[in-house]
């Protein structure tokens, strides 16, 4: 199961080795992270994506909570959150396939960063399935190079008045 | 006034009423070495720093104040760690100050550089890296909260050489202010009700209560509790002396090597009420068949203990006392009481049934040897019970466990989490330094015993009067056992083939050495070494090399199939 954890913590040094340790520590992999500072500069917010069992994982949401630097542990259900990756995709491309590759870039409304006469670099957003849905699709055209960064996610406002 | 970051340190540890340090110096914190020379705060100069952490554990479990322990950079920081990993698995209060290189040179690969909070970070409560003399305080007045408030720890404040000699003013906090670190004190109240409901429908109730008890200074309220309603009550390695060993209400200890009635009562019961204590896999054994038939209650100040292991039906999140209090203050009147007692007289029989049957024992051996368990039952004899016991690790723990009776909280001192061969001794000098009047004993292998044997010098030098009774089966006791049972008797390096001799050794120490062969030996010897009251005094029993530890449940079995006397 693919676990998403959102935790505030405090800006300090060695936060985030105490926070990847007790990942580490019980042999988990961590998919992806994301950090950085939230409106209040002394506080950070990390994103964290991690496949594993449920039992575990509520373990380390918990061992989480314990550590000093901690102010919230939070794991969204795919409903409640909104999620986006980034992906930067150098995609080979030729004179016959342009226009098919474009039709690709537009329908998941991506955009072309960088252009040379052998390659298209793309840059795309979007949750975690949106982003491995272009892959397949670019796959064929022959991807030189790829960089992604980790999820970061956020709660929906609740739709009710 | 400004002062240096050294003379903080010290003035800081005056205002946390600090008494006592136990350390050892180095190039790094020699400013400080350099600041309490001449300050109200006791230093005990230890032989190895291992040896100062275990002592600051055992005089915290002993006093339930937190240790403080002094050590230079690099090979001193390194040698603390198994001593900050063994009081971090057992939960007791304590700051670790080490000393680093200078701020401008970490990182560096600098002479007795050794990244001590990343290295501790995982067997610490929490850990520092001083940076800014200006912090100092807050650090301080931080740690030693943190380390004795909610599930207590160690703390570790790495002071780097250039931090000390920096000066400041010293303004101490009055409170440490952490906004991310707030335990939950007091039981949910609905939780609290559900589980006196629970504990009046039951039959056959059993409290499970762990060393929580003891951390939180809950055995007044436990043994109320258990009486008040006549719960029969085991405790684990840990929480021994947080119930009377003298009650009859006592089952003993449960698990591995717990007895015949404590573990069959837990197989059996329809209400566990486990109380500071966290399902180790030691106590619970194969952990589908542990208390098949229960409702199980959890109270415990750590979140992260309730249903790690076990499911449980009402988790209640606090401070032990506190909770504990909570449910006193709602039990219902004495007529109800009396009338639950009724309901659970049978369970009490049974239970009495299952102690008799199975009384904890042995078997004399046939070549005439000591049997180890009957030294043991001889200190208590001859101490009446009054006395701290500290142990090592592996036969000598368990007989310790089950053949001495704890009748208070704070008198048995041993490394249940992390089963630290070496930690007995220096547990039981610091204890002796806490309470020099008291009588302290370490009840010991001769393996473990060497482990730490050079922190004899330590009680020497201060005039500390700790007994130390080696049960000398000359084998790594513990794992012979598991090698006779389990690996067709193939007695692979257990066997110690050279062994000091330990009266001359204890000779040569300027402590006072006796061996004992005979029971007639051991009276001698036991009466002999309790009147000397100003140095150490080693008892070496010889005794029977095959002896086991039984009740004991095969790993990974259920509790309830214990391999008999
Ligand atoms: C530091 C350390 N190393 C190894 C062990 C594994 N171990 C557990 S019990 C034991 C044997 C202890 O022998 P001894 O101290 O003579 O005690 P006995 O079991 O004979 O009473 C060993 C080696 C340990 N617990 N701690």
């Amino acid at each position: 199961m693919r676990h998403t954890i959102s935790i505030l913590v405090t800006n300090e040094f060695g936060v985030l080795s105490r926070v990847s340790g007790l990942f580490s520590g019980r042999g988990f992999n961590i998919e992806s992270l994301c950090v950085a500072e939230t409106t209040d500069p002394g506080i950070s917010c990390m994103t964290i994506v991690s496949i594993g069992e449920e039992r575990v994982l509520e373990q380390i949401t918990k061992q989480l909570h314990k550590l000093v630097n901690v102010i919230k542990v939070h794991e969204f259900t795919k409903e409640e959150r909104i999620e986006r990756e980034l992906a930067l995709i150098k995609v080979q491309v030729t004179a016959e396939n342009r226009a098919e590759l474009l039709s690709v870039v537009e329908i998941f409304k991506a955009k072309v960063v960088d252009v040379s006469p052998k390659s298209y670099t793309i840059e795309i957003t979007g949750d975690h399935d949106k982003i491995m849905a272009v892959l397949e699709l670019l796959r064929p055209f022959g991807i030189k190079e790829l960089v992604r960064t980790g999820s970061v996610a956020m709660a929906r406002s609740p739709k009710t008045k | 006034m400004k002062k240096n970051g050294a003379d903080i340190f010290v003035a800081s540890l005056l205002k946390e009423k600090v008494d006592t340090i136990f350390g050892f110096p180095g190039g790094a914190v020699l400013d400080i070495y350099d600041s309490i020379f001449e300050c109200k705060i006791k230093h005990i100069l230890v032989r190895h720093e291992q040896g100062a952490v275990h002592m600051a554990d055992g005089y915290a479990r002993a006093t339930g104040k937190p240790g403080v322990v002094l050590v230079t950079s690099g090979p001193g920081a390194t040698n603390a760690v198994t001593g900050l990993a063994t009081a971090y698995m057992d939960s007791i209060p304590m700051v670790c100050f080490t000393g680093q290189v200078p701020t401008a040179l970490i990182g560096n690969d600098a002479f007795q550089e050794a990244d001590i909070v990343g290295i501790t970070r995982p067997c610490t409560k929490h850990n520092y890296l001083v940076k800014d003399v200006k912090d100092l305080t807050k650090i301080i007045k931080e740690a030693f909260h943190i380390a004795t408030t909610g599930r207590p720890g160690p703390v570790l404040i790495d002071l780097p050489k250039d931090i000390l000699k920096a000066e400041t003013e010293f303004i101490y906090p009055d409170e440490a202010d952490i906004s991310s670190y707030q335990p939950t004190y007091k039981g949910h109240r609905g939780q609290v009700k559900k589980a006196v409901d629970l504990i009046l429908s039951s039959k056959k109730p059993v409290v499970y209560a762990g060393g929580g008890v003891l951390l939180s200074g809950a055995a007044t309220e436990l043994t109320k509790f258990s009486r008040k309603l006549g719960l029969p009550t085991t405790n684990t390695l840990m929480g021994l002396g947080g119930f009377p060993g003298t009650d009859p209400l006592f089952l003993g200890m449960l698990g591995m090597h717990g007895t015949y009635a404590a573990n069959m009562a837990v197989t059996n019961t329809d209400c566990l009420i486990a109380i500071g204590s966290r399902f180790d896999d030691r106590v619970t054994g194969k952990i589908d068949e542990f208390a098949p038939y229960a409702k199980i209650i959890h109270i415990d100040i750590d979140p992260t203990s309730i249903s790690k292991n076990v499911d449980v039906d009402i988790p209640i999140v606090g401070d032990v006392k506190h909770v504990l209090k909570e449910i006193l203050a709602k039990l219902p009147d004495a007529k109800a009481i009396k009338t639950y007692k009724k309901q659970t007289a049978e369970w009490r029989d049974t239970v009495n049934e299952w102690a008799e049957k199975h009384k904890l024992g042995y078997r004399e051996p046939k070549n005439g040897m000591l049997n180890p368990q009957y030294v043991i039952e001889r200190l208590y004899e001859h101490t009446k019970g009054d006395a701290i016991i500290a142990t090592e690790v592996g036969q000598n723990q368990m007989w310790a466990a089950q053949f001495f009776k704890y009748a208070k909280p704070r008198t048995f001192l041993s490394s249940g989490g992390l089963g630290t061969m070496g930690y007995g001794l220096p547990a039981a000098i610091g204890a002796q330094v806490a309470f020099p009047n008291k009588t302290v004993i370490n009840i010991a292998g001769d393996g473990s015993i060497q482990m730490n044997i050079q922190e004899m010098a330590t009680a020497v030098q201060y005039g500390l009067p700790v007994k130390i009774a080696i049960l000398n089966n000359r084998f790594l006791g513990m794992v012979r056992q598991w090698q006779e049972l389990f690996y067709d008797k193939r007695y692979s390096h257990t066997c110690m083939g050279a062994q000091p001799d330990f009266v001359k050794l204890a000779e040569a120490y300027g402590a006072v050495g006796y061996r004992a062969k005979t029971k007639e030996e051991v009276e001698e010897v036991i009466t002999a070494s309790l009147k000397i009251k100003d140095r150490p005094v080693i008892m070496d029993f010889t005794v029977n090399p095959m002896e086991g530890v039984y009740p004991m449940v095969p790993a990974g079995q259920p509790i309830n199939k214990m391999l008999l006397v």
